[in-house]
Protein backbone atom coordinates (compact mmCIF):
# COMPACT_ATOMS: atom_id res chain seq x y z
CA UNK A 1 0.00 0.00 0.00
CA UNK A 2 1.46 3.44 -1.23
CA UNK A 3 2.47 5.55 1.83
CA UNK A 4 -0.37 8.11 2.65
CA UNK A 5 0.09 11.93 2.41
CA UNK A 6 -3.23 13.75 3.49
CA UNK A 7 -5.16 12.16 5.80
CA UNK A 8 -8.25 14.01 6.26
CA UNK A 9 -11.02 12.64 9.28
CA UNK A 10 -14.47 13.74 10.38
CA UNK A 11 -14.15 16.96 8.84
CA UNK A 12 -17.19 18.78 8.53
CA UNK A 13 -18.12 22.91 7.58
CA UNK A 14 -21.30 24.52 8.88
CA UNK A 15 -20.87 28.18 7.34
CA UNK A 16 -22.76 31.21 8.89
CA UNK A 17 -26.44 30.73 8.02
CA UNK A 18 -26.35 26.45 8.49
CA UNK A 19 -25.50 25.37 5.17
CA UNK A 20 -23.68 22.25 5.88
CA UNK A 21 -20.74 22.29 3.07
CA UNK A 22 -18.56 19.27 4.59
CA UNK A 23 -20.17 16.49 6.86
CA UNK A 24 -18.14 13.97 8.49
CA UNK A 25 -15.56 13.81 5.70
CA UNK A 26 -12.87 10.89 5.44
CA UNK A 27 -10.36 10.55 3.14
CA UNK A 28 -6.47 9.31 2.87
CA UNK A 29 -4.74 10.54 -0.84
CA UNK A 30 -1.58 8.22 -1.10
CA UNK A 31 1.70 9.61 -2.48
CA UNK A 32 1.89 10.02 -6.09
CA UNK A 33 -1.46 9.72 -6.96
CA UNK A 34 -3.98 11.91 -8.88
CA UNK A 35 -6.91 11.53 -7.12
CA UNK A 36 -10.25 12.92 -8.65
CA UNK A 37 -12.71 14.84 -6.68
CA UNK A 38 -15.91 14.48 -8.64
CA UNK A 39 -19.25 16.48 -7.68
CA UNK A 40 -21.76 18.99 -8.59
CA UNK A 41 -21.86 22.08 -7.85
CA UNK A 42 -21.70 23.21 -4.35
CA UNK A 43 -20.99 19.52 -2.92
CA UNK A 44 -18.11 20.57 -1.47
CA UNK A 45 -15.42 19.80 -3.41
CA UNK A 46 -13.54 23.35 -2.95
CA UNK A 47 -14.82 23.85 0.49
CA UNK A 48 -12.99 20.73 1.53
CA UNK A 49 -9.84 22.14 -0.70
CA UNK A 50 -10.03 25.21 0.75
CA UNK A 51 -9.44 23.71 4.67
CA UNK A 52 -6.27 21.75 3.66
CA UNK A 53 -5.29 24.40 2.36
CA UNK A 54 -6.25 27.30 4.71
CA UNK A 55 -8.59 29.09 2.93
CA UNK A 56 -11.39 27.99 5.16
CA UNK A 57 -11.88 27.15 8.82
CA UNK A 58 -13.19 23.51 9.31
CA UNK A 59 -16.36 23.30 11.70
CA UNK A 60 -14.31 19.95 12.98
CA UNK A 61 -11.97 17.27 12.34
CA UNK A 62 -9.01 16.61 12.01
CA UNK A 63 -6.40 17.09 8.56
CA UNK A 64 -2.70 15.94 8.68
CA UNK A 65 -0.32 16.31 5.40
CA UNK A 66 2.75 14.70 5.76
CA UNK A 67 2.50 13.87 9.27
CA UNK A 68 1.99 17.03 10.21
CA UNK A 69 -1.60 18.49 11.84
CA UNK A 70 -2.50 21.24 9.58
CA UNK A 71 -4.33 23.24 12.81
CA UNK A 72 -0.87 22.96 14.75
CA UNK A 73 1.87 22.30 12.44
CA UNK A 74 0.42 24.01 9.19
CA UNK A 75 3.97 26.07 8.06
CA UNK A 76 5.78 23.57 7.23
CA UNK A 77 2.46 21.00 5.81
CA UNK A 78 1.64 24.35 3.52
CA UNK A 79 5.34 24.81 2.36
CA UNK A 80 4.82 21.55 0.73
CA UNK A 81 1.39 21.83 -1.19
CA UNK A 82 0.27 24.05 -4.07
CA UNK A 83 -3.07 25.28 -4.91
CA UNK A 84 -4.65 26.21 -8.50
CA UNK A 85 -7.69 27.73 -7.32
CA UNK A 86 -10.80 27.62 -9.45
CA UNK A 87 -10.93 31.20 -10.13
CA UNK A 88 -8.89 33.20 -12.17
CA UNK A 89 -7.49 35.28 -9.27
CA UNK A 90 -3.89 36.72 -9.93
CA UNK A 91 -2.16 40.06 -10.09
CA UNK A 92 -3.61 41.59 -13.39
CA UNK A 93 -1.01 44.51 -13.76
CA UNK A 94 1.80 42.04 -12.76
CA UNK A 95 4.30 40.68 -15.31
CA UNK A 96 4.20 36.76 -15.60
CA UNK A 97 7.97 36.52 -14.24
CA UNK A 98 7.18 39.13 -11.28
CA UNK A 99 3.67 36.92 -10.32
CA UNK A 100 5.58 33.63 -10.01
CA UNK A 101 8.95 34.70 -8.54
CA UNK A 102 6.78 36.61 -5.54
CA UNK A 103 5.17 33.19 -5.33
CA UNK A 104 8.08 31.54 -4.64
CA UNK A 105 9.14 33.95 -2.22
CA UNK A 106 6.12 34.10 -0.58
CA UNK A 107 6.38 29.93 0.37
CA UNK A 108 9.89 31.15 2.04
CA UNK A 109 11.86 29.32 -1.13
CA UNK A 110 15.05 31.27 -1.95
CA UNK A 111 15.12 33.24 -5.59
CA UNK A 112 16.21 30.65 -8.23
CA UNK A 113 15.93 32.56 -11.91
CA UNK A 114 16.68 28.87 -13.52
CA UNK A 115 13.76 27.52 -11.76
CA UNK A 116 11.24 29.88 -12.66
CA UNK A 117 12.33 29.15 -16.32
CA UNK A 118 11.85 25.76 -16.32
CA UNK A 119 8.49 26.15 -15.19
CA UNK A 120 7.57 28.79 -17.61
CA UNK A 121 9.27 26.95 -20.47
CA UNK A 122 7.02 23.61 -19.25
CA UNK A 123 4.16 25.56 -19.41
CA UNK A 124 4.71 27.27 -22.53
CA UNK A 125 4.79 30.80 -20.93
CA UNK A 126 8.68 31.73 -21.38
CA UNK A 127 7.68 33.93 -24.62
CA UNK A 128 5.32 35.79 -21.84
CA UNK A 129 7.16 36.43 -19.01
CA UNK A 130 7.63 39.88 -19.57
CA UNK A 131 3.63 40.05 -20.54
CA UNK A 132 1.42 41.81 -17.96
CA UNK A 133 -1.24 39.02 -16.74
CA UNK A 134 -4.20 41.13 -17.85
CA UNK A 135 -3.00 41.08 -21.83
CA UNK A 136 -2.80 36.93 -21.80
CA UNK A 137 -5.89 35.36 -23.13
CA UNK A 138 -8.00 32.95 -20.47
CA UNK A 139 -5.78 29.57 -21.08
CA UNK A 140 -2.34 31.18 -20.74
CA UNK A 141 -3.54 33.22 -17.47
CA UNK A 142 -4.57 29.78 -15.67
CA UNK A 143 -1.17 28.29 -16.94
CA UNK A 144 -0.15 31.55 -15.19
CA UNK A 145 -2.23 30.06 -11.63
CA UNK A 146 -0.40 26.56 -12.47
CA UNK A 147 3.14 27.91 -12.39
CA UNK A 148 2.35 30.41 -9.66
CA UNK A 149 1.40 26.90 -8.15
CA UNK A 150 4.42 24.93 -8.89
CA UNK A 151 7.03 28.06 -7.94
CA UNK A 152 8.12 26.26 -4.44
CA UNK A 153 8.02 23.02 -5.91
CA UNK A 154 5.08 21.39 -4.09
CA UNK A 155 4.73 17.64 -3.14
CA UNK A 156 1.06 17.69 -2.80
CA UNK A 157 -1.13 19.98 -5.89
CA UNK A 158 -4.86 20.85 -5.80
CA UNK A 159 -5.88 21.84 -9.14
CA UNK A 160 -9.70 22.79 -8.33
CA UNK A 161 -11.17 22.89 -12.05
CA UNK A 162 -8.01 23.40 -13.73
CA UNK A 163 -9.51 23.00 -17.51
CA UNK A 164 -13.12 24.91 -16.62
CA UNK A 165 -13.31 27.28 -19.18
CA UNK A 166 -10.50 25.84 -21.49
CA UNK A 167 -10.65 24.69 -25.39
CA UNK A 168 -10.20 21.07 -25.93
CA UNK A 169 -6.86 22.06 -27.52
CA UNK A 170 -5.54 23.32 -24.11
CA UNK A 171 -7.31 21.02 -21.83
CA UNK A 172 -5.61 17.96 -23.66
CA UNK A 173 -1.86 19.72 -23.22
CA UNK A 174 -3.34 20.56 -19.27
CA UNK A 175 -3.60 16.70 -19.13
CA UNK A 176 0.04 15.92 -20.61
CA UNK A 177 0.99 18.43 -17.94
CA UNK A 178 0.02 17.47 -14.89
CA UNK A 179 0.78 13.27 -16.11
CA UNK A 180 4.13 15.34 -16.41
CA UNK A 181 4.20 16.28 -13.00
CA UNK A 182 3.17 13.12 -12.16
CA UNK A 183 6.01 11.29 -13.28
CA UNK A 184 7.92 13.76 -11.18
CA UNK A 185 6.24 12.54 -8.02
CA UNK A 186 3.63 15.59 -7.27
CA UNK A 187 0.92 13.89 -6.12
CA UNK A 188 -2.54 15.29 -7.16
CA UNK A 189 -5.69 16.07 -6.03
CA UNK A 190 -8.01 17.98 -8.86
CA UNK A 191 -11.55 18.53 -8.77
CA UNK A 192 -13.45 18.66 -12.32
CA UNK A 193 -16.59 19.02 -13.70
CA UNK A 194 -15.25 16.69 -16.74
CA UNK A 195 -15.83 12.95 -16.37
CA UNK A 196 -14.03 12.26 -19.12
CA UNK A 197 -11.10 14.35 -17.25
CA UNK A 198 -10.96 12.35 -14.33
CA UNK A 199 -11.58 9.11 -16.54
CA UNK A 200 -8.73 10.03 -18.67
CA UNK A 201 -5.98 11.22 -15.71
CA UNK A 202 -7.58 9.78 -12.21
CA UNK A 203 -5.42 6.63 -10.78
CA UNK A 204 -8.59 7.08 -7.92
CA UNK A 205 -11.98 8.88 -8.03
CA UNK A 206 -13.84 10.48 -4.84
CA UNK A 207 -17.57 11.27 -5.87
CA UNK A 208 -18.55 13.88 -3.35
CA UNK A 209 -22.26 15.20 -2.84
CA UNK A 210 -23.72 17.58 -0.42
CA UNK A 211 -20.74 17.59 1.58
CA UNK A 212 -20.56 13.94 1.99
CA UNK A 213 -18.27 11.36 0.20
CA UNK A 214 -20.17 8.92 -1.49
CA UNK A 215 -17.72 6.64 -2.78
CA UNK A 216 -13.79 6.49 -3.12
CA UNK A 217 -12.10 3.98 -5.15
CA UNK A 218 -9.51 3.14 -7.54
CA UNK A 219 -11.19 4.20 -11.35
CA UNK A 220 -10.59 0.80 -12.33
CA UNK A 221 -12.49 -0.90 -9.80
CA UNK A 222 -15.50 1.65 -9.88
CA UNK A 223 -15.84 0.82 -13.46
CA UNK A 224 -15.61 -2.79 -12.92
CA UNK A 225 -17.72 -2.76 -10.11
CA UNK A 226 -19.99 -0.92 -11.12
CA UNK A 227 -19.75 -0.78 -14.52
CA UNK A 228 -22.56 -2.31 -17.16
CA UNK A 229 -23.41 -3.07 -20.33
CA UNK A 230 -26.37 -2.39 -22.52
CA UNK A 231 -27.18 -3.70 -25.66
CA UNK A 232 -30.35 -2.67 -27.70
CA UNK A 233 -31.21 -4.96 -30.50
CA UNK A 234 -33.75 -3.67 -33.35
CA UNK A 235 -36.13 -6.84 -33.68
CA UNK A 236 -37.22 -7.26 -37.83
CA UNK A 237 -40.61 -8.57 -36.48
CA UNK A 238 -42.63 -7.71 -32.98
CA UNK A 239 -42.50 -10.72 -30.88
CA UNK A 240 -45.20 -11.79 -28.57
CA UNK A 241 -43.35 -13.20 -25.90
CA UNK A 242 -39.58 -13.90 -24.67
CA UNK A 243 -39.23 -17.53 -25.53
CA UNK A 244 -37.36 -19.24 -22.39
CA UNK A 245 -34.23 -19.44 -23.60
CA UNK A 246 -34.04 -15.78 -24.31
CA UNK A 247 -35.69 -15.09 -20.99
CA UNK A 248 -32.89 -16.34 -19.10
CA UNK A 249 -30.63 -13.63 -20.46
CA UNK A 250 -31.37 -10.07 -18.34
CA UNK A 251 -33.22 -8.45 -20.79
CA UNK A 252 -36.50 -6.72 -21.66
CA UNK A 253 -39.03 -6.09 -24.42
CA UNK A 254 -40.57 -3.07 -24.72
CA UNK A 255 -43.76 -1.91 -25.17
CA UNK A 256 -44.36 -1.84 -28.94
CA UNK A 257 -42.20 -5.70 -29.01
CA UNK A 258 -39.69 -4.90 -31.45
CA UNK A 259 -36.94 -3.64 -29.75
CA UNK A 260 -35.08 -5.49 -26.94
CA UNK A 261 -32.89 -4.39 -24.44
CA UNK A 262 -30.13 -6.45 -22.68
CA UNK A 263 -28.71 -4.83 -19.27
CA UNK A 264 -25.64 -6.86 -17.50
CA UNK A 265 -21.98 -7.53 -17.16
CA UNK A 266 -19.58 -6.23 -14.81
CA UNK A 267 -17.37 -4.05 -16.46
CA UNK A 268 -15.03 -6.41 -16.84
CA UNK A 269 -16.53 -7.47 -20.66
CA UNK A 270 -18.30 -9.82 -19.28
CA UNK A 271 -21.54 -8.05 -21.08
CA UNK A 272 -20.21 -8.07 -24.23
CA UNK A 273 -19.52 -11.86 -24.29
CA UNK A 274 -23.11 -12.38 -22.33
CA UNK A 275 -24.71 -9.97 -25.43
CA UNK A 276 -22.95 -12.45 -28.31
CA UNK A 277 -24.09 -15.70 -26.40
CA UNK A 278 -28.21 -13.60 -26.48
CA UNK A 279 -27.00 -13.22 -30.31
CA UNK A 280 -26.70 -16.32 -30.94
CA UNK A 281 -29.39 -17.99 -29.24
CA UNK A 282 -31.91 -15.54 -30.87
CA UNK A 283 -30.81 -16.88 -34.22
CA UNK A 284 -31.32 -20.88 -32.72
CA UNK A 285 -34.58 -19.28 -32.06
CA UNK A 286 -35.21 -18.35 -35.52
CA UNK A 287 -35.67 -14.52 -34.09
CA UNK A 288 -34.47 -12.20 -36.98
CA UNK A 289 -33.33 -8.98 -36.01
CA UNK A 290 -32.15 -6.02 -37.99
CA UNK A 291 -29.25 -4.09 -35.92
CA UNK A 292 -27.54 -4.83 -32.90
CA UNK A 293 -26.08 -1.42 -30.85
CA UNK A 294 -23.72 -2.01 -27.85
CA UNK A 295 -22.74 0.33 -25.16
CA UNK A 296 -20.29 -0.31 -22.32
CA UNK A 297 -21.09 2.64 -19.05
CA UNK A 298 -18.81 5.13 -18.80
CA UNK A 299 -17.21 6.95 -15.68
CA UNK A 300 -20.25 9.87 -16.40
CA UNK A 301 -23.34 6.51 -16.38
CA UNK A 302 -21.64 5.13 -12.89
CA UNK A 303 -21.48 9.05 -11.76
CA UNK A 304 -24.86 9.96 -12.34
CA UNK A 305 -25.96 6.41 -11.31
CA UNK A 306 -24.35 7.11 -7.99
CA UNK A 307 -25.48 10.52 -7.65
CA UNK A 308 -29.35 9.65 -7.96
CA UNK A 309 -28.23 7.29 -5.20
CA UNK A 310 -27.02 9.40 -3.07
CA UNK A 311 -30.25 12.02 -3.53
CA UNK A 312 -32.63 9.11 -3.11
CA UNK A 313 -30.66 7.96 0.08
CA UNK B 1 8.20 32.41 16.94
CA UNK B 2 8.66 31.44 13.47
CA UNK B 3 9.16 34.48 11.03
CA UNK B 4 10.02 33.67 7.34
CA UNK B 5 12.46 36.45 6.03
CA UNK B 6 12.11 35.50 2.56
CA UNK B 7 8.34 35.84 2.89
CA UNK B 8 8.11 39.07 4.45
CA UNK B 9 10.70 39.98 1.75
CA UNK B 10 8.30 38.90 -1.27
CA UNK B 11 5.58 41.15 0.55
CA UNK B 12 7.81 43.89 0.96
CA UNK B 13 8.93 43.65 -2.70
CA UNK B 14 5.31 43.41 -3.89
CA UNK B 15 3.78 45.88 -2.41
CA UNK B 16 6.52 48.16 -2.93
CA UNK B 17 6.71 47.36 -6.55
CA UNK B 18 2.84 48.40 -6.65
CA UNK B 19 3.63 51.78 -5.15
CA UNK B 20 6.31 52.78 -7.85
CA UNK B 21 4.04 51.00 -10.34
CA UNK B 22 1.18 53.51 -9.35
CA UNK B 23 3.64 56.61 -8.93
CA UNK B 24 1.83 59.25 -9.76
CA UNK B 25 -0.80 58.57 -7.84
CA UNK B 26 1.08 57.75 -4.10
CA UNK B 27 4.15 60.14 -4.49
CA UNK B 28 3.51 62.95 -6.99
CA UNK B 29 -0.20 63.53 -5.94
CA UNK B 30 0.57 63.86 -2.68
CA UNK B 31 3.40 65.84 -2.98
CA UNK B 32 1.69 68.09 -5.19
CA UNK B 33 -1.29 68.85 -3.25
CA UNK B 34 1.11 69.90 0.09
CA UNK B 35 2.87 72.12 -2.19
CA UNK B 36 -0.16 73.63 -2.87
CA UNK B 37 -0.94 74.03 0.83
CA UNK B 38 2.76 75.56 0.90
CA UNK B 39 2.15 78.41 -1.24
CA UNK B 40 -1.09 79.28 -0.47
CA UNK B 41 -1.07 78.69 3.25
CA UNK B 42 2.73 78.84 3.77
CA UNK B 43 3.84 81.69 1.39
CA UNK B 44 0.60 83.64 0.38
CA UNK B 45 -1.42 83.62 3.74
CA UNK B 46 1.76 83.21 6.00
CA UNK B 47 3.57 86.14 5.16
CA UNK B 48 0.68 88.01 7.07
CA UNK B 49 0.61 86.10 9.92
CA UNK B 50 2.47 86.66 13.33
CA UNK B 51 5.07 83.86 13.94
CA UNK B 52 3.67 81.21 17.05
CA UNK B 53 5.75 80.87 19.73
CA UNK B 54 8.48 81.91 18.19
CA UNK B 55 8.20 79.70 15.28
CA UNK B 56 7.03 81.82 11.64
CA UNK B 57 3.96 80.37 10.43
CA UNK B 58 5.04 79.34 7.18
CA UNK B 59 7.71 76.82 8.94
CA UNK B 60 5.04 76.41 11.96
CA UNK B 61 2.57 74.27 9.69
CA UNK B 62 5.11 71.58 8.40
CA UNK B 63 4.74 68.96 10.75
CA UNK B 64 1.08 69.59 10.68
CA UNK B 65 0.76 69.01 6.93
CA UNK B 66 3.55 66.54 6.82
CA UNK B 67 1.14 64.62 9.61
CA UNK B 68 -1.70 65.31 7.21
CA UNK B 69 -0.27 63.13 4.16
CA UNK B 70 1.85 60.75 6.46
CA UNK B 71 -1.80 59.74 8.36
CA UNK B 72 -3.70 59.85 5.12
CA UNK B 73 -1.07 58.08 2.74
CA UNK B 74 -0.27 55.52 5.22
CA UNK B 75 -3.53 54.27 5.96
CA UNK B 76 -4.43 54.37 2.63
CA UNK B 77 -1.79 52.44 1.06
CA UNK B 78 -1.94 49.47 3.97
CA UNK B 79 -6.00 49.43 3.52
CA UNK B 80 -5.54 49.41 -0.29
CA UNK B 81 -2.27 46.90 0.09
CA UNK B 82 -4.69 43.89 1.84
CA UNK B 83 -7.91 45.11 0.62
CA UNK B 84 -7.07 44.67 -2.93
CA UNK B 85 -5.89 40.48 -2.80
CA UNK B 86 -9.53 40.14 -0.81
CA UNK B 87 -11.28 41.92 -3.36
CA UNK B 88 -9.94 40.67 -6.56
CA UNK B 89 -9.68 36.74 -5.23
CA UNK B 90 -5.76 36.80 -4.62
CA UNK B 91 -5.79 36.47 -0.97
CA UNK B 92 -5.88 32.20 -1.84
CA UNK B 93 -2.50 32.40 -2.16
CA UNK B 94 -1.31 34.60 1.30
CA UNK B 95 -3.88 32.27 3.05
CA UNK B 96 -2.30 29.26 1.75
CA UNK B 97 1.25 29.74 2.08
CA UNK B 98 3.19 29.31 5.47
CA UNK B 99 3.21 32.90 6.22
CA UNK B 100 1.83 34.06 9.70
CA UNK B 101 0.86 37.37 10.90
CA UNK B 102 4.63 38.29 11.52
CA UNK B 103 5.64 38.20 7.97
CA UNK B 104 1.98 39.56 6.59
CA UNK B 105 2.60 42.45 8.91
CA UNK B 106 6.09 42.70 8.00
CA UNK B 107 5.66 42.77 4.39
CA UNK B 108 2.44 44.88 4.16
CA UNK B 109 2.82 46.96 7.04
CA UNK B 110 6.63 47.60 6.71
CA UNK B 111 6.03 48.76 3.14
CA UNK B 112 3.37 51.06 4.07
CA UNK B 113 5.71 52.61 6.39
CA UNK B 114 8.77 52.98 3.67
CA UNK B 115 6.16 54.88 1.41
CA UNK B 116 5.33 57.04 4.26
CA UNK B 117 8.89 58.10 4.54
CA UNK B 118 9.65 58.20 1.25
CA UNK B 119 6.74 60.56 0.72
CA UNK B 120 7.85 62.57 4.54
CA UNK B 121 11.14 62.78 2.94
CA UNK B 122 9.69 64.02 -0.27
CA UNK B 123 7.45 66.68 0.89
CA UNK B 124 10.29 67.98 3.61
CA UNK B 125 12.57 68.81 0.43
CA UNK B 126 9.71 70.56 -1.11
CA UNK B 127 9.12 72.64 2.00
CA UNK B 128 12.51 73.79 2.02
CA UNK B 129 11.61 75.51 -1.57
CA UNK B 130 8.80 77.60 -0.43
CA UNK B 131 9.93 78.24 3.61
CA UNK B 132 13.14 77.80 5.54
CA UNK B 133 12.77 76.11 8.54
CA UNK B 134 15.53 73.97 11.21
CA UNK B 135 14.73 70.76 12.60
CA UNK B 136 15.50 70.76 16.31
CA UNK B 137 15.68 67.26 16.88
CA UNK B 138 16.23 65.46 13.78
CA UNK B 139 16.63 61.91 14.87
CA UNK B 140 13.86 62.00 17.20
CA UNK B 141 11.73 63.68 14.48
CA UNK B 142 12.46 60.50 11.74
CA UNK B 143 11.84 58.09 15.14
CA UNK B 144 8.58 59.56 15.39
CA UNK B 145 7.82 59.85 11.41
CA UNK B 146 8.61 56.43 11.92
CA UNK B 147 6.23 55.62 14.67
CA UNK B 148 3.46 57.60 13.19
CA UNK B 149 3.91 55.99 10.39
CA UNK B 150 3.81 52.23 11.18
CA UNK B 151 0.60 52.61 13.82
CA UNK B 152 -1.32 54.09 10.95
CA UNK B 153 -0.03 51.42 8.43
CA UNK B 154 -1.46 48.72 11.21
CA UNK B 155 -4.49 50.87 11.06
CA UNK B 156 -5.07 51.05 7.76
CA UNK B 157 -4.03 46.83 7.43
CA UNK B 158 -7.33 46.66 10.16
CA UNK B 159 -9.12 49.03 7.96
CA UNK B 160 -8.56 46.99 4.60
CA UNK B 161 -9.68 43.87 6.07
CA UNK B 162 -12.33 45.42 7.96
CA UNK B 163 -13.80 47.13 4.71
CA UNK B 164 -15.86 45.33 2.43
CA UNK B 165 -16.74 48.21 -0.27
CA UNK B 166 -14.40 50.53 -1.80
CA UNK B 167 -16.71 53.42 -0.19
CA UNK B 168 -15.77 51.87 3.25
CA UNK B 169 -12.05 51.82 2.45
CA UNK B 170 -12.39 55.91 2.12
CA UNK B 171 -14.46 57.15 4.48
CA UNK B 172 -11.97 56.75 7.31
CA UNK B 173 -9.52 58.78 5.79
CA UNK B 174 -11.67 60.99 4.23
CA UNK B 175 -14.01 61.66 6.68
CA UNK B 176 -12.06 61.03 9.82
CA UNK B 177 -8.36 61.71 9.51
CA UNK B 178 -8.31 64.69 7.42
CA UNK B 179 -10.90 66.17 9.42
CA UNK B 180 -9.34 65.53 12.32
CA UNK B 181 -6.11 66.28 11.05
CA UNK B 182 -7.32 69.85 10.32
CA UNK B 183 -8.45 70.45 13.86
CA UNK B 184 -5.48 68.76 15.49
CA UNK B 185 -3.51 72.25 15.49
CA UNK B 186 -2.18 71.53 11.91
CA UNK B 187 -2.62 75.43 10.71
CA UNK B 188 -2.72 77.06 14.22
CA UNK B 189 -1.93 76.20 18.02
CA UNK B 190 -4.66 74.93 20.50
CA UNK B 191 -3.18 77.27 22.62
CA UNK B 192 -4.47 79.78 20.73
CA UNK B 193 -7.92 78.49 20.92
CA UNK B 194 -10.43 80.05 23.23
CA UNK B 195 -12.24 78.27 26.04
CA UNK B 196 -12.97 75.63 25.92
CA UNK B 197 -12.59 74.88 22.51
CA UNK B 198 -9.02 74.19 23.43
CA UNK B 199 -10.47 71.73 25.85
CA UNK B 200 -12.43 70.36 23.25
CA UNK B 201 -9.16 70.13 20.68
CA UNK B 202 -7.61 68.00 22.92
CA UNK B 203 -10.40 65.25 22.65
CA UNK B 204 -9.09 64.91 19.25
CA UNK B 205 -6.08 62.45 19.29
CA UNK B 206 -4.44 63.58 15.85
CA UNK B 207 -3.75 66.75 17.96
CA UNK B 208 -1.26 64.85 20.04
CA UNK B 209 0.56 63.62 17.00
CA UNK B 210 0.58 66.45 15.49
CA UNK B 211 1.66 68.47 18.54
CA UNK B 212 4.54 65.51 19.03
CA UNK B 213 5.94 66.04 15.69
CA UNK B 214 6.22 69.65 16.16
CA UNK B 215 8.42 69.46 19.05
CA UNK B 216 10.55 67.07 17.14
CA UNK B 217 10.82 70.41 14.68
CA UNK B 218 10.96 73.32 16.93
CA UNK B 219 10.96 72.16 20.60
CA UNK B 220 7.93 73.70 21.13
CA UNK B 221 4.46 71.65 21.48
CA UNK B 222 0.88 72.12 22.77
CA UNK B 223 0.64 68.95 24.50
CA UNK B 224 4.05 67.44 26.92
CA UNK B 225 5.80 65.17 23.88
CA UNK B 226 5.66 62.14 26.56
CA UNK B 227 1.77 62.39 26.16
CA UNK B 228 1.89 61.76 22.84
CA UNK B 229 4.84 59.62 22.74
CA UNK B 230 2.69 57.40 24.89
CA UNK B 231 -0.33 57.87 22.97
CA UNK B 232 1.11 57.01 19.65
CA UNK B 233 2.76 54.01 21.33
CA UNK B 234 -0.83 52.89 22.91
CA UNK B 235 -2.21 53.16 19.30
CA UNK B 236 0.51 50.92 18.01
CA UNK B 237 0.08 47.90 20.65
CA UNK B 238 -3.46 48.32 20.20
CA UNK B 239 -3.74 47.92 16.83
CA UNK B 240 -1.23 44.88 16.91
CA UNK B 241 -3.54 43.36 19.41
CA UNK B 242 -6.50 43.74 17.16
CA UNK B 243 -4.45 42.05 13.93
CA UNK B 244 -3.60 39.37 16.04
CA UNK B 245 -6.54 38.36 17.03
CA UNK B 246 -7.80 39.33 13.35
CA UNK B 247 -5.54 35.94 12.17
CA UNK B 248 -6.10 33.81 14.97
CA UNK B 249 -10.12 34.19 14.34
CA UNK B 250 -9.57 34.59 10.54
CA UNK B 251 -12.35 37.30 10.41
CA UNK B 252 -13.54 38.44 7.40
CA UNK B 253 -10.24 36.41 5.59
CA UNK B 254 -10.36 33.23 6.02
CA UNK B 255 -14.70 31.45 5.83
Amino acid sequence: MPESILEISGLSKVYKGGTRALDNVDLSIRKGEIFALLGPNGAGKTTLIGAVCGLVRPSSGTMTAFGHDLARDWRRARARIGLVPQELATDMFETVWRAVAYSQGLFGKPYDAERLEDILKGLSLWDKRDAQIRALSGGMKRRVLIAKALAHDPELLFLDEPTAGVDVELRKSMWQQIAALKERGVTIILTTHYIEEAEEMADRVGIIQGGRILMVDEKRAMMERLGTTEAVIALAAPLAALPPEIAAFPVELDAGRTCLTYRGGNGQGGGRAQVAQLAQALTRAGIEYLSLDIHDSSLEDIFVGLLGEGRAA
Amino acid sequence: MHFNVRSAYAIYRREMSRAFRTAFQSILSPVLTTSLYFVVFGSVIGARMEPIGGVPYGAFIIPGLLMLTLLGETTSNASFGIYMPRFTGTIYELLSAPVGVAETLAGFVGAAMTKGLILAAIILATATLFVDYQIAHPVFAAFYIMLVASSFALFGFILGIWADSFEKLGIIPLLLLTPLTFLGGTFYSIRDLPAPWDAVALANPIAFLVSGLRWTFYGTADVPIAVSLGLTLGFLALCVVIITVIFRTGWRLRE
